[in-house]
């Protein structure tokens, strides 16, 4: 059976996107009351909600460090976020995933700041689209903001593919399936340094070196969004009636 | 170079600075260039650059009075949480007026988990928990009133200027109201109703903290409670 | 920031006020939270709903699987319920499989659509005895402002009826799926709601502070039957402290009247 085709003769992908073009991004801080900091990200149907606690004393004490912050990151799978339903217990995949998060944010953490302390970083996907991790990065970048957690930088996190033969931007399921490579990357945009970066398919020196390209204005792209976001809603705080 | 106006919001890794400037609060320097490290307010004054938080944890400081919450006891000390990212310790001997031989005596008969403290801050340094004393004048146990939490970041507001909101609230409440450094505020008025006002009236404070007139605002929202309390009253 | 228990100075506070007829909140005694659904939020779930219930937040997602039946109902589909109290939702809760609270709370809100008869699981058998479908319900919490079993119960019975589920045809031993869908059996909507007690007064929706201080609870759901009487389709009591025969009853009339109330808010689909 021949495979569905990905990208149309004159260049655009299934949803109609140009090969460089990301989803709409929408971002809401603030979601959860309990959570210390909160974000909520849609990119196209990729639904995420990151809650972060910290940072506090970290239990069982002997786990805590002299001399700094230890972070902890869970990315989780909703059962129902996916089309054939996914027992609620972490994968592999998911354990691996929590590494690489985590991995990618704590960079831009002073985790220095608050030593023998713990701060916790929770995302929960609520429907897969595709870059479920760079969708859980951004957000958890933005929930940290919120927590008032001191950073470097915001972390900005976007994913390239190699779909028919072509570079693709901000990769959705059907891209990820049936693609020939994918590459997720996370930046701290204002520091122009990468905190995230994997890959699986084939690519050459001169493709890889266009994905990283392709995926660094992704990454500014994404980093608009957030300073956007986090703008407006504490702006919207400042002055509420 | 300033990348900034003043009290603009700024995000973490906002640059706001390059050249001959000093760091003040949640700002650092990497090469000449100046970021935020917080999402806040900036500032700019003699050179130094600020950012002022809206969001984030309190920070023991040694000498700062709060409102401490006993959370487990030691043979010889207490364990308070302060909503610090460190738990406080309080020794018998910073609490008791008078020795009294701890080996005999049951801590929980004076405080007990879940009970409330002013308390001050005597040492701290990041390494080691903060340690608290609750001798002293307006030190001590909470026996009465009401304690409510608010962002530690809106603290400053809430006192005001030179302290003019919190006086204000108190003249015009008669309750006494106490400001915990950490974001709980105690309030003991003469009847609830009261308390609930100066409840009311920080609330507003709290969500509109950076906006300018809010002493007057909140005037106004007392004076008319008051007007409907008194009118209820007058009906009974 | 850290895990602490509710001062005691609040303790004495609740008390107090329910005594006198008031609450922490400013709601009357019985009075529920404002309650938010939405419903349809996934695409990817068959159904899925979010309530709010004040600052308590679930989600509910229903999918469907084919399975074999339980021996003992062999021409009836199965319902599932699973219940994830997230680590985000609240300082207390930990990452790791589900904790008795949990199961508990999966577990009444099973009993009560069961209980009430809300989905006609006949109606979900392919081939009696091999084949039927497993209709899976899972509750995901995510902001635990207290009463986290009426919202949850809410929001999956909203979720099933947004449900639409593929329709098939049974050849010899096999099922084929079809590329339509419809709506799923539900023919009856329960709805619990919880009471606790703090002295010797019943508060309706508890909040977080509440629970933390009361001396039990009684969850308690109805059911509008065939015969358009309310009947109750599920009860638990939960918590330490104990209810007086007289403050059961009183509980079950409350009960009740709630129930019907929020039922009319619910986004029937269709129904």
């Amino acid at each position: 059976m021949e495979r569905k085709k990905l990208i149309s003769d004159d260049g655009r992908r299934l949803d109609g996107r140009r090969l460089d073009e990301i989803r709409p991004i929408k971002f809401k801080i603030g979601v959860l009351k309990n959570a210390d900091g909160s974000a909520y990200m849609e990119l196209g149907k990729t639904k995420v909600i990151v809650g972060v606690f910290g940072p506090r004393e970290l239990h069982p004490k002997h786990l805590a460090v002299p001399d700094k912050c230890i972070i902890q990151a869970r990315y989780h799978m909703a059962p129902f976020s996916v089309k054939e339903r996914k027992p609620p217990a972490p994968t592999r995949r998911e354990i691996e995933l929590s590494k690489v998060i985590r991995e990618a944010l704590e960079p831009a953490i002073f985790v220095e700041l608050f030593p023998r302390t713990t701060i916790e970083i929770y995302a929960e996907v609520i429907q897969a689209d595709g870059s479920t991790r760079c969708a859980a990065i951004s957000a958890a970048s933005l929930a940290l903001a919120d927590a008032g957690i001191p950073m470097r930088d915001l972390v900005a996190s976007i994913a390239v593919a190699k779909v028919d033969g072509h570079l693709v931007l901000d990769v959705m399921d059907e891209e990820d399936k049936y693609g020939s490579s994918d590459m997720p990357v996370a930046m701290m945009p204002s520091k122009n340094v990468i905190t995230l970066l994997q890959m699986d398919g084939m690519l050459t020196y001169e493709e890889f070196k266009k994905s990283l390209e392709l995926a660094k204005k992704g990454c500014m792209e994404v980093y608009m969004k957030q300073k956007e976001a986090l703008e407006s809603y504490f702006k919207n705080i400042k002055e509420e009636k | 170079m300033i990348y900034f106006s003043q009290r603009q919001i700024v995000v973490p890794g906002f640059v706001l600075a390059e050249g001959n400037y000093e760091t003040g609060r949640n700002v650092y320097k990497e090469g000449n260039k100046f970021y935020a490290t917080v999402i806040g307010l900036a500032e700019l004054k003699d050179k130094i650059i600020n950012v002022i938080p809206l969001r984030g944890c309190y920070i023991p400081s040694v000498g700062d009075v709060l409102i401490g919450k006993v959370i487990d006891i030691i043979t010889t000390a207490w364990l308070v949480d302060i909503r610090s990212p460190w738990n406080a310790i309080l020794f018998a001997k910073d609490f008791f007026s008078k020795p009294i031989d701890i080996m005999k005596e049951d801590l929980r008969k004076y405080l007990d988990v879940g009970e409330l403290i002013v308390a001050k801050i005597i040492s701290f340094d990041r390494t080691k928990n903060p340690v608290l004393t609750a001798k002293g004048r307006g030190l001590g146990k909470i026996e009465k009133g009401t304690v409510i939490e608010v962002e530690p970041t809106r603290v400053p507001r809430i006192i005001g200027k030179k302290g003019s909101m919190i006086n204000m609230l108190k003249k015009e409440t008669g309750c006494q109201i106490h400001v915990g450094q950490n974001g709980r505020i105690w309030i003991s008025g003469k009847n609830r109703e009261d308390e609930f006002l100066v409840v009311e009236a920080i609330r507003k404070i709290e969500s509109e903290a950076h906006t300018t007139g809010l002493t007057n605002r909140v005037y106004s929202l007392i004076t008319k409670r008051r007007v409907v309390n008194g009118k209820e009253k007058a009906n009974i | 920031m850290t895990i602490s228990p509710i001062p005691s100075l609040k303790k004495k506070q609740i008390y107090e006020l329910a005594e006198s007829g008031k609450r922490i909140d400013g709601r009357g005694l019985i009075d529920m939270r404002k309650i938010e659904i939405n419903t349809n939020i996934l695409d990817k779930a068959e159904g899925s709903a979010s309530v709010k219930l004040g600052d308590t937040y679930v989600i509910a997602g229903v999918k469907f699987e084919i399975s074999e039946p339980f021996p003992d109902i062999p021409d009836e589909g199965i319902l599932s319920v699973t219940a994830e109290f997230l680590p985000l939702a609240s300082p207390l809760f930990e990452a790791g499989p589900p904790d008795e609270n949990a199961i508990e709370l999966a577990r009444v809100v099973d009993r009560a659509l069961r209980g009430g008869k809300a989905i006609n699981t006949k109606k979900l058998c392919l081939i009696p005895g091999k084949k039927v479908w497993t209709v899976w319900v899972d509750i995901f919490v995510f902001d635990h402002c207290g009463n986290l079993i009426d919202a949850s119960a809410l929001a999956s019975l909203c979720a099933l009826l947004t449900a639409k589920i593929p329709k098939t045809e049974v050849i010899g031993n096999e099922v084929k799926i079809l590329d339509e869908y419809e709506p799923l059996p539900i023919e009856s909507l329960p709805i619990i709601v919880t009471i606790a007690k703090i002295g010797d007064k019943l508060l309706v929706d508890p909040s977080l502070e509440e629970e933390e201080v009361m001396d039990c609870r009684i969850s308690i759901a109805f059911v509008e039957g065939k015969d358009k009487q309310e009947h109750i389709c599920a009860i638990q009591k939960g918590g330490r402290g104990s209810f007086s025969y007289e403050e059961i009853l009183r509980a079950v009339e409350i009960a009740k009247v709630k129930s019907q109330e929020i039922r009319k808010i619910i986004p029937c689909g269709g129904k």
